[in-house]
């Protein structure tokens, strides 16, 4: 067991390594690939009227004018022994494991992502309990009672959850509940757990439900399907037989083995969510690394959009280990060696 | 069995929703001070004092640093926690065209005909940690948002325009002689005089940029210093978090008796960074946020929300200050013939591309000429006058003087040209497709070519080489004073000393030496009504030569929610809400 998870570690540091250089590629080959020169791309970092003087100052500040290797390197080294980075009369030392600048308000990225990764850990973990605990009882239930009203109505409601996007369903929520009955409150409300937790709660719960809604309606079908298949097997037919309660045969034998695809989907699903849930961050004005990485996109703030992308790697990486090792708690056919 | 329908009492839900947000107005029940109330006087006028003002902003500075900066809403908000040599007057409409003295005692004194300017500073200005203001910071201000290798963001006009040393001054972080910039000379605390290399009348202008805000040489930590913000003026900076937040609140040090301009009304004011814009809108209209800080009015979904009932009356539609217009290349042919040019002139379908761009409330007016009426120095004129049929489009009339501009260019049938949009704009991507659609009625051909937004003027329609290579005759651009004069207009537009390699603005490359010398002329002249016409007369004679053709002159539909207190547009700042002296209900 020790020795598959220290094999896994060092094909996690691999992979984020593969990521960091596929990003890098990105962002600085394909570009110059594409003819663009070091100056059109200082110049996006300059205010409205860029001198060739203000380029040239900052192609040399940002290390713009190094090849894209060294650029590299010099990030990799960052990570390992930190960097120094020169802001005018001061110098600022971001210490070891430092993911560079941003080159839009020079300030150290890594500080920036931890900052806002309680916000996005908040969204994913609330709303990832809700949907796992709707989505597996509204799927079961259909299951159980297939072709009855409350199947139709169930599936039908998850077909508009999986249909339906969060901007809109983040918006309608925040109109009725927040501007119309005031039961919560508005967009741009959250603060974190440590300052107000009653606040924090309160301003988590409508994107809880809208992005548990979303996911709820698509783990509901896909437990739905697993359980009907699974209640068709042999040996429930026999566990039946045995006079085992029903109780008993759904949730140790059906259900266990129904939640072996769905949990190795709930840790991709959560490892993009810590990643950033994009437009849940957006609707409701959450400042997590979803809204991070949009932001920096928009407005080419490379280093930041390396580092977020480091960062969704690394959690997924991490979530898919720990995947793997719950399926050998979960179903017993599975041995970790 | 009577079936269920599931989607149809969903959708009964939302509806019922919806409905339940449109009833709830916020400011429901009352009309409102009325549609363009603030446009030209300030409405809920008051000197109440106390509360907490709430801003919201789908953005973020480009920076808070007042040196580093060249956003117009940063420009007009970082006002309240500093204060620049001079500053645009605070209030409503016209009179905020007007510059007036802040920090210093009185306007600009002019010597040496125009090269020599003169300020003294107010006697017991204090930062926020209890120090005095000096002449010397507002100098090492100056030098360091204008020749440093850091700060790039903001504008360079203190560089172009006063003297420099010889050999270069390379700025403050470099040069660490005691002289710095010898231009400016501060020869008592209370005294700053600036040299310029040849005469600019509108220096009080510059004066009026936040990079005259001071800033105290053993508090500045350059690109740092965003998040660590001196005060000079009525409020202090608490906090700074980019992509999140900044709070102020009273700096304890700041006198009422040192400011004739500010009335320094809430206790503390919260701005909200990176806000979903629709929901935005949703908390102005819920009374749960004081002020859209963005400027840039309600998102179209809005619209139709706050122009209904009692809702018109919290609306403003004010001038942007911006004009969206058509470069004609004159170094493409065959728009190198003036008659061609002229052609286009007459046979662009403006309200096609008024409607294209949102119509007359989040679009803007028609134009016909380059200064908008928001700018200091408009004259009203029209010289390639347009007529339109009720059902739409150009008449008869007036595509025949087109079609006679065709002939004599030599193009009688027309002829074959592009047309350039930014990509990532799809209302100036409309706009182009409705001015295609115009000039095939009188046989000119366009091609949309599409640039993203970020590399348009460095890469493509800035840079001369790429558009003769290419024959994009046609470019859409919008332009926005730096300062809300003629000059400041004009300059970067018509001026032919503007046209650079790459990521020029001049986008017809126009170089007339008489229009070259009007503009030396024109800056030179101390005398404010004499220069003021000048702009008018040049904006003349650049349209003579019809290399631009003016579309609309841009306008947008804001909301002023009744919590606001003292507010008014400021079209200094580009025909947002003046923030100065913004206050709140309790």
């Amino acid at each position: 067991m020790l020795a598959y998870i220290i094999r896994r570690l060092i094909g996690a540091v691999l992979m984020l390594l593969l990521v960091s250089l596929v990003t890098f590629g990105i962002f600085f080959w394909i570009p110059k690939l594409a003819g663009q020169t070091t100056d059109q791309l200082a110049a996006a970092y300059v205010g409205k009227a860029p001198t060739a003087q203000a380029i040239q100052d900052t192609k040399e500040r940002l290390g713009l004018d190094k090849p894209v290797i060294v650029q590299y390197g010099t990030y990799l080294k960052g990570i390992v022994a930190g960097q120094d980075f020169k802001a005018g009369p001061v110098v600022d030392h971001c210490p070891a494991p430092c993911l560079g600048y941003s080159f839009r308000t020079s300030q150290p990225v890594l500080p920036q992502l931890m900052d806002r990764a309680p916000a996005t850990l908040s969204l994913a973990a609330g709303a990832s309990i809700i949907w796992l605990a709707a989505g597996i009882s509204i799927g079961v239930l259909s299951a159980l009672r297939r072709g009855s009203v409350w199947d139709r109505v169930a599936m039908v409601v998850a077909l508009g959850g999986v249909s339906l996007p969060i901007y809109f369903t983040g918006l309608v929520s925040l109109a009725i509940f927040s501007y119309s009955l005031g039961i919560f409150p508005g967009g741009g409300s959250y603060v974190p757990f440590t300052q107000d937790p009653g606040t924090w709660f309160l301003s988590l719960v409508l994107p809880w439900v809208t992005l548990a809604f979303l996911y709820a309606a698509m783990y509901a079908r896909l437990t739905r399907a697993g359980m009907l298949e699974t209640l068709g097997e042999d040996y429930i037919r026999t566990a039946r037989a045995k006079g085992l309660p029903e109780r008993t045969v759904i949730t140790k034998h059906a259900l266990r083995s129904t939640l072996t695809p769905i949990l190795t989907i709930f840790g991709l699903d959560l490892g993009l969510m810590l990643g950033g849930a994009v437009l849940t961050e957006n609707t409701f004005s959450i400042p997590g690394l979803g809204q991070l990485a949009i932001s920096s996109i928009g407005t080419g703030d490379l280093p930041v959009v390396l580092g977020v992308t480091l960062l969704a790697a690394f959690f997924i990486v991490m979530i898919n280990l720990v995947v793997d090792l719950l399926y050998a708690a979960i179903d017993p056919r599975v041995r970790l060696g | 069995m009577k079936k269920i329908r599931p989607l149809a009492a969903a959708a009964a839900v939302l509806v019922t929703g919806a409905a339940l947000t449109a009833c709830n107005g916020g400011s429901g029940g009352s009309s409102g001070p009325g549609y363009n109330a603030a446009v030209n006087k300030v409405v809920n006028a008051s000197d109440t004092k106390g509360g907490t003002l709430r801003l919201a902003d789908s953005d973020d500075f480009d920076s808070p640093d007042p040196g580093n900066t060249y956003y117009a809403w940063t420009q007009n908000f970082a006002r309240l926690y500093g204060r620049g040599l001079t500053t645009l007057a605070p209030g409503a409409g016209q009179e905020t065209l007007k510059v007036v003295p802040d920090l210093a005692t009185s306007l600009g004194t002019p010597g040496d005909g125009g090269k020599t300017w003169t300020y003294k500073l107010r006697t017991g200005v204090k930062y926020d940690d209890g120090t005095t203001v000096t002449a010397q910071d507002v100098k090492y201000a100056i030098e360091r948002s204008n020749y440093s290798d850091e700060l790039q963001l903001g504008p360079k006009y203190f560089k172009a325009y006063l003297q420099d040393n010889s050999p270069a001054y390379k700025g403050p972080y470099k040069d660490k002689s005691d002289s710095g910039l010898k231009s400016i000379e501060t020869p008592d605390p209370q005294t700053i005089v600036f040299h310029l290399a040849k005469p600019f009348a509108e220096f009080d202008y510059l004066a009026a940029m936040s990079q005259s805000m001071p800033v105290p040489k053993a508090k500045d930590t350059g690109l740092k210093y965003e998040s660590k913000i001196v005060s000079s003026g009525a409020y202090k900076v608490d906090s700074y978090v980019r992509g999140k937040s900044m709070t102020l609140s009273r700096n304890t040090y700041w006198d009422q008796k040192t400011d004739p301009i500010r009335k320094a009304l809430p206790d503390k004011i919260d701005l909200q960074l990176k806000q979903n814009p629709d929901d935005i809108d949703n908390r102005l209209l819920a009374g749960k946020l004081d002020m859209d800080i963005t400027g840039v009015g309600v998102q179209s979904g809005t619209q139709g929300k706050v122009l209904q009932g009692n809702q018109k009356g919290f609306t403003d539609n004010p001038f942007q200050g911006f004009l969206r217009f058509l470069s004609l290349n004159i170094h493409v042919k065959p728009l190198d013939n003036i008659h061609c040019r002229t052609a286009v002139q007459y046979a662009t379908d403006k309200v096609a591309a008024q409607t294209a761009y949102g119509g007359p409330l989040a679009g803007g007016d028609l134009a016909t000429t380059l200064l908008p009426p928001s700018v200091a120095g408009y004259r009203k004129f029209d010289l390639y006058p347009q007529t339109y049929k009720k059902a739409g489009g150009l008449d008869d009339a007036t595509i025949a003087k087109a079609k006679q501009e065709l002939a004599a260019c030599g193009q009688p049938n027309g002829f074959s040209t592009k047309i350039s949009a930014r990509s990532d704009r799809p209302k100036e991507v409309a706009m182009a497709q409705a001015i295609q659609q115009g000039l095939t009625k009188v046989g000119i051909k366009v091609d949309i070519v599409q640039f993203p937004a970020g590399d348009y003027f460095n890469k493509y329609v800035g840079a001369p080489k790429y558009v003769h290579d290419h024959g994009i005759g046609m470019m859409l651009m919008a332009w926005a004073a730096d300062w809300p004069t003629g000059y400041g207009f004009l300059s970067q537009i018509i001026d032919g000393r503007a046209i650079k390699p790459s990521g020029g603005n001049n986008l017809p490359e126009l170089d007339d030496k008489q229009i070259n010398d009007a503009f030396d002329a024109a800056i030179a002249n101390v005398q404010e009504a004499a220069r003021l016409k000048a702009y008018g007369d040049i904006d003349e004679a650049a349209m003579k030569q019809a290399v631009d053709v003016p579309l609309i002159y841009a306008k947008a539909l804001l909301y002023r929610p009744k919590t606001a207190t003292n507010v008014g547009i400021t079209l200094g700042y580009g025909g947002m809400y003046d923030y100065l002296n913004m206050g709140v209900t309790k």
